[in-house]
């Protein structure tokens, strides 16, 4: 009787365990089902938020590629590129990725040691609009800009004329800018500073960061807070003014053209190494400088294409600023000092 | 079952102070580069934010608690120390939308502070925001703890002191100082230690260069910049620094709330005409601290559109997900408290009764960061995050949990253990039988109060959330991000009456906690 007992109850002990078990189990098997599924059919490419949003290129090329492959492309999207190439990292070789689409110049290095990409096998030469031509093995380009300070006439008056300017301008007069640890524009923002300041960037910045009104982790929130009135700048793109003139027939917003110069951006895309066994992989990186691809960009991420585009640009893009100067550090360099100069801009902010 | 459930605590804290500690061994060079002047800086912000917010923190909360003790019986009392009880309880975040909706730059407020500031009122992102975030949380908390410390003064040295004629200046040097004076450390430190490890306020509040804390940049090495060595070094500053915080918080005993309401204060030395003024302004202000950040939401709320928003199939899943994840973690969190409870060695359920008090110096930011860098390079992190989420959450709640049904459970087994004896009553037939039965209440109000505080957590699921984890916290904290004010208010009004919801259950069923 007593033994009996016993079992029973060891029994019990054992479902009731089992059944807190299976309450964690429960949650960590029904989740995951919820979000996509990848099938074989599928291309999965991380992106950044800019890319996929209804207004940005994302949709219109989603459709364009599922027309002639009769298969299933998904964004993942987060905040921005650097916040991307973080994400890959975390991921390591168990990422679902098969492409990462907007990384840029100052990242492809890292991205590289990383082990994570693999050979695009396209000639660099397609990319035939980028300046000072393209050689990478493992990233092509889809785009290229130059950053620059976009500011609203309305509020302001007189923008700055250089770097210098910005720098040293009335505090008052508020710039909204990105954070370099997770943002390409943020980070395009600390080369810049660093190609014209040098080992004077930490003052320049102490002085600047009187200037920002709130550092933001992606391009996308900082520009919605400049259009939305919160200041009188923002950075952004030569090309950003395109947007308003062309697509809300404003002329309210320009581009200031600094004296400096402007930093150059790149974006590129990649491969992964589990890409490189998804024949879509390769399929959408030939797409990529294809004209289907690259019409999307000029009017829909407002961007310069990398390729030729079926129709000639929009004329309102010869009106944007054409930089004196393209600033650009090697991939190498930035590889190399990225965390040096993050922590300096980190420590040089708060003071 | 008992072994089972430390085994898990022991695991969970074990295996991600392990992950730490071994990354530490492998790499100690890259670790000491991680001790910089950033470093010292945001050590520096964080001691310095939490020493503010303990001021300002436990001065008020010494005049409030001393009005509440002035005045034993007046209408609503016992719901003004019950509202005092809700901070705590409420998530982090929707504190600080509460904040936000009300004197951020965009807040109900603004208008009014810009013509009172004469420019733009700049908001109340960085230190300010977060002072006042955790004055609202823990004011109240400080000032609950500060009554029951005057209620502990005996009636006699009332008594006494009225014979005496004691002016108010000696009754207050004299009779209520050394009370507030001896309670002071122990409410001190805890206020200190919440203060310091607060994760989701920073985030939200502060979170630039300007204002980060080490439990911030622990999230912000591995999500920010991946540097997961530097995240191992905050994390075990962290870790080390908020462990002797408890441990000597641990040394003082603190009384929630007394039994018996001590009136012979107030009968004996009535308090004069002006100091009833002053207590009443006193207590209004608190109640208008607590009430005014939760009736913003409540505004702001109201005006988003709700129902397209509650339509929305990112809202519906990630509102599953969280109702999922913290039941789930409510659930779990219940089973080990009822196994300690239950067990049969004493020194488990002492350890039990201890509250188990120590668990909330481990912050879930080091136990997320530990099990982070543990699973990275075996699978991609961030797939595990449910498994993670729930097993945080459950170590959080644990405490609270524990607190909610020990004292029913205790009774429980006095008045039915040898009956339940005699029948051969055991394991999971007893508890079908007997405590099921009769704490059905309490079990409930305790898995509630669990499932509420689970349900607003915006810690692991920043460290491991992604797109294909959304919970209502961090979709509400990825609006906010993006700036996207409407749908974050109404998502916060949806998020507090959930959680009010689970704790207003939660309180009405513990009302009835009686053995039938």
């Amino acid at each position: 009787m007593t033994k009996t007992f016993y079992t029973k109850t060891s029994y019990i002990k054992t479902s009731l365990k089992s059944l807190s078990l299976a309450s964690v189990a429960l949650a960590a098997f029904a989740l995951p089902a919820m979000a996509a599924e990848s099938s074989s059919n599928s291309l999965i490419i991380y992106t950044y938020e800019s890319f996929t949003a209804e207004w940005g290129p994302g949709p219109s090329i989603e459709k364009a590629f599922e027309g002639n492959c009769a298969c299933d492309l998904q964004f993942v999207s987060v905040a921005d590129g650097v916040a991307l190439l973080n994400r890959i990292k975390i991921e390591g070789a168990n990422t679902e990725a098969d492409i990462v689409l907007g990384l840029d110049t100052n990242l492809t290095s890292e991205a590289t040691a990383t082990g994570l990409f693999a050979p695009h096998k396209i000639a660099g030469s397609l990319a035939k609009n980028v300046p000072g031509g393209w050689s990478d093995a493992n990233f092509l380009p889809y785009d290229f800009g130059w950053f620059a300070v976009v500011y609203d006439t309305e509020a302001l008056e007189t923008p700055p004329k250089s770097l210098g300017e910005l720098v040293d301008g009335n505090p008052e007069e508020k710039i909204i800018i990105q954070d370099p640890r997770t943002s390409t524009p943020g980070l395009g923002l600390l080369l810049w500073v660093k190609q014209v300041y040098g080992e004077k960037a930490p003052e320049a910045w102490a002085k600047l960061s009187k200037r920002v009104l709130t550092v933001t982790p992606g391009w996308s929130e900082a520009y919605g807070l400049f259009t939305s009135g919160e200041a009188p700048m923002v950075l952004s793109y030569t090309t950003s003014p395109a947007y308003h003139m062309i697509a809300e027939g404003k002329n309210r917003y320009q581009a200031a053209a600094f004296e400096e110069g402007h930093y150059l951006q790149i974006e590129v895309a990649g491969m992964t190494n589990k890409g490189a066994n998804n024949p879509l992989a390769a399929k959408f990186m030939a797409f990529m400088l294809s004209p289907g691809f690259q019409n999307e960009v000029p009017e829909k991420n407002w961007m310069m294409p990398a390729a030729d585009t079926s129709a000639p640009l929009n004329p309102v893009f010869g009106q944007m600023v054409q930089p004196a100067k393209s600033l650009i550090f090697s991939s190498e360099d930035v590889a190399k000092n990225r965390e040096t100069w993050v922590k300096e801009w980190l420590n040089a902010f708060g003071k | 079952m008992a072994f089972a459930a430390l085994g898990f605590l022991a695991l969970l804290a074990g295996g991600a102070l392990l992950a730490l500690g071994v990354a530490a061994l492998q790499s100690p060079k890259v670790i000491s580069t991680a001790f910089d002047s950033y470093f010292l800086r945001i050590a520096g912000f964080t001691l310095w934010q939490a020493t503010l917010s303990t001021l300002l923190s436990i001065l008020p909360a010494i005049l409030v608690a001393r009005a509440l003790h002035r005045h034993p019986v007046f209408i609503g009392r016992s719901l003004i120390i019950r509202l005092m009880a809700l901070p705590l309880a409420l998530p982090a975040l929707i504190a600080a939308l509460g904040l936000l909706a009300l004197l951020g730059r965009a807040g109900i407020l603004a208008p009014f502070l810009t013509w009172g500031f004469g420019a733009r009122w700049p908001g109340i992102y960085g230190l300010s925001g977060i002072l006042l975030a955790h004055v609202f949380f823990n004011m109240p908390l400080a000032t609950r703890l500060f009554l029951a410390a005057l209620d502990a003064v005996p009636q006699d040295h009332w008594r006494l002191a009225a014979q005496l004629g004691f002016k108010p200046l000696s009754r207050f040097r004299l009779l209520e100082w050394p009370a507030i004076k001896s309670a002071m450390p122990g409410i001190a430190l805890i206020v200190f230690l919440l203060c310091a490890t607060s994760f989701t306020l920073v985030l939200t509040l502060g979170g630039g260069p300007q204002a980060t804390t080490i439990e911030v940049a622990i999230y912000q090495a591995l999500r920010f910049d991946y540097a997961p060595m530097r995240a191992v070094a905050f994390a075990l500053v962290q870790l080390v620094f908020a462990f002797g915080l408890a441990l000597m918080a641990s040394r003082f005993v603190l009384v929630e709330r007394s039994q018996n309401i001590d009136v012979s204060s107030a009968k004996l030395m009535p308090p004069s005409g002006a100091e009833r003024l002053i207590n009443r302004v006193l207590i209004g202000a608190a109640i208008v601290l607590i009430v005014s950040p939760m009736l913003a939401i409540l505004m702001r709320g109201l005006q988003a559109d709700i129902i397209k928003l509650a339509t929305q199939n990112s809202v519906i899943t990630a509102t599953l997900t969280s109702l999922i994840l913290a039941i789930s973690a409510s659930l779990a969190a219940f089973l080990i408290v009822v196994s300690l409870l239950s067990a049969r060695s004493s020194a488990i359920r002492e350890f039990a009764a201890g509250g188990g008090g120590i668990l909330l110096s481990v912050s879930p930011i080091v136990i997320g960061a530990g099990w982070f860098i543990a699973l990275q390079g075996i699978i991609n992190p961030l797939k595990a995050a449910p498994v993670i989420i729930v097993a945080v959450n459950t170590m959080m709640a644990l405490p609270f949990v524990l607190r909610a049904l020990s004292p029913s459970w205790a009774a429980s087994r006095a008045r039915h253990d040898r009956l339940a004896a005699s029948l051969g009553l055991r394991g999971f037939r007893r508890f079908r039988i007997v405590e099921g039965v009769a704490l059905r209440a309490p079990i409930f109000a305790a898995l509630a109060f669990g499932a509420a505080l689970s349900l607003g957590d915006l810690g692991v699921v920043a460290l491991f959330g992604s797109d294909s984890l959304q919970t209502l916290p961090s979709l509400l904290f990825a609006r906010l991000g993006s700036y996207r004010s409407d749908d974050a208010a109404g998502l916060a009004l949806l998020l507090m009456l959930l959680c009010l919801g689970l704790l207003w259950l939660a309180d009405s069923l513990s009302q009835k906690e009686t053995l039938r």
